[in-house]
């Protein structure tokens, strides 16, 4: 039987017994009853319209000044109806939109996702983690048919679904670049026509794009104002910035950027990163880019995942794990 | 998470002092307290940015926002009292090639 039809006839009995009996067990009652009609969505001025009509039937003898009184409380509460009515809709509007947000999140993995070249010569780690439900950091390789292997990785100014349909965009500018011959700044180049030309205008990329020559060990890149990386020297075992001066991406379209070379020893480490794990803040302020060497330098016998891996561990630990922005630690090794 | 904004007009200069942290979070009101003034033409704009604690990259699509609805505009654009910090940022990401963040709070009022 729908339990509508027998609210009235439930109340009636709980509201008599308190009446006679005022226990705990009969006030008890009354509270195990809001449960059932919060769940079939009874409104509380239809429950004060109830009290009062059943209080009528059992106790006559009520003064009017009383009942008019109901009548007051009905009226107040018919606001209250109507904000739970309200937050209800918000609730399941809610529900609706964390489940578009999951799906969302799912086609960005698979759009974004770039495999990670496995071949002789060099060893690739690589970590990226969003703050949020969607990642605005960016990484891609790509092996042309000279097996040159292009690395990118990006960042966009601003967090979130945005931030992250952004980067869909530049991914498919990417995908649409000719297969081979593409050098670092002519790829920035063309990247940034695109961004300047459709994103919004204050929505703006910092973008890192390298090339490494397996065959002779050349790796040249360039940078749209993209927080600048480490190369590490096995040789002297020193670390220093990967330094590539250029514009955000999306500023001006007739921005140029400067190519840079750089032969790559045995042993020798590219680290490249976002704004993320420089931004990483602790309770004595942001780490220092000296301090993240540190960590690197703990950890430079172990293979270049173990290293990225080891880093994000050690950092989440610092911030009490929980990321203020997307993280993102690429590091290429020429093996020895 | 708080920030404070000032501006002020001085002899046909508009200028703005920020306080407190940009980022995710106060970076709209900043944008929407500053960018219907960065829409009239020839508007001479400094932004003091002495007090500002802690600005990560959002707060910088704010300000290249400006610059670019201020150069549309015939306008001009300074940021004065950058911290060590927030001049590396500016430097990095190459707009301290583009954007006038060289002269010091003093100077603004030259």
């Amino acid at each position: 039987m729908d339990f509508r039809e027998t609210m009235e006839e439930k109340y009636r009995e709980a509201l008599s017994t308190y009446l006679s009996e005022q226990t705990e067990n009969a006030l008890y009652q009354g509270q195990k009853l809001s449960r059932k009609t919060i769940e079939y969505k009874v409104s509380p001025e239809e429950i004060i319209s109830l009290h009062k009509s059943i209080l009528m039937d059992i106790f006559p003898e009520t003064p009017a000044k009383v009942m008019h009184s109901l009548d007051f409380l009905l009226e107040v509460m018919i606001g209250y109806g109507n904000a739970y009515r309200e937050h209800q809709s918000l609730r399941h509007e809610q529900q609706e939109l964390k489940s578009e947000l999951e799906i969302a999140t799912n086609v960005q993995h698979t759009l974004l996702d770039t495999k990670i070249p496995d071949f002789d010569g060099i060893e690739i780690g690589v970590i990226s983690v969003p703050a949020k439900h969607m990642n605005g950091d960016y990484y891609h390789f790509v092996q042309d048919e000279n097996e040159c292997i292009g690395v990118a990785i990006a960042d966009v100014i601003g967090k979130g679904i945005p931030a992250a349909l952004c980067m869909s965009m530049i991914k498919y500018a990417m995908d649409s670049l000719p297969e081979t011959g593409n050098a670092p700044s002519d790829v920035l180049e063309s990247l940034n026509r695109v961004v300047e030309q459709n994103v919004d205008p204050s929505m703006f990329i910092t973008m890192f794009y390298g090339l490494y020559n397996p065959h002779n060990h050349i790796f040249s890149y360039a940078s749209a104002g993209h927080e600048p990386g480490f190369y590490y020297e096995a040789a002297t075992g020193k670390f220093r910035d990967l330094d590539a001066k250029g514009l955000l991406l999306g500023v001006n379209k007739k921005t140029k950027y400067r190519a840079y070379e750089k032969l790559v020893e045995p042993g020798d480490m590219i680290i490249l990163l976002s704004d993320g794990v420089t931004e990483c803040r602790t309770e004595e302020g942001f780490i220092e880019r000296e301090t993240l060497i540190q960590y690197i330098q703990n950890n430079i016998h172990l293979c270049a995942q173990e290293i990225v891996n080891n880093i994000y561990k050690q950092l989440e630990k610092l911030q009490h794990f929980q990321l203020r922005d997307d993280f993102t630690l690429i590091i290429l090794k020429r093996e020895v | 998470m708080n920030i404070s904004i000032d501006v002020k007009d001085i002899d046909s200069q508009v200028r703005v002092s920020v306080k407190g942290e940009i980022d995710a979070y106060t970076a709209p009101k900043l944008r929407e307290t500053i960018f219907p003034l960065s829409e009239k033409e020839n508007v001479n704009m400094v932004i003091d940015l002495t007090e500002v604690a802690y600005m990560d990259s959002t707060g910088l699509g704010v300000f290249v926002g400006l610059f670019k609805s201020i150069r549309s505009h015939d306008g001009e654009f300074r940021l004065v009292g950058l911290s060590e910090r927030l001049r590396r940022l500016f430097e990095i990401t190459g707009l301290a090639d583009i954007i006038d963040i060289k002269s010091d709070t003093e100077g603004g009022l030259e």
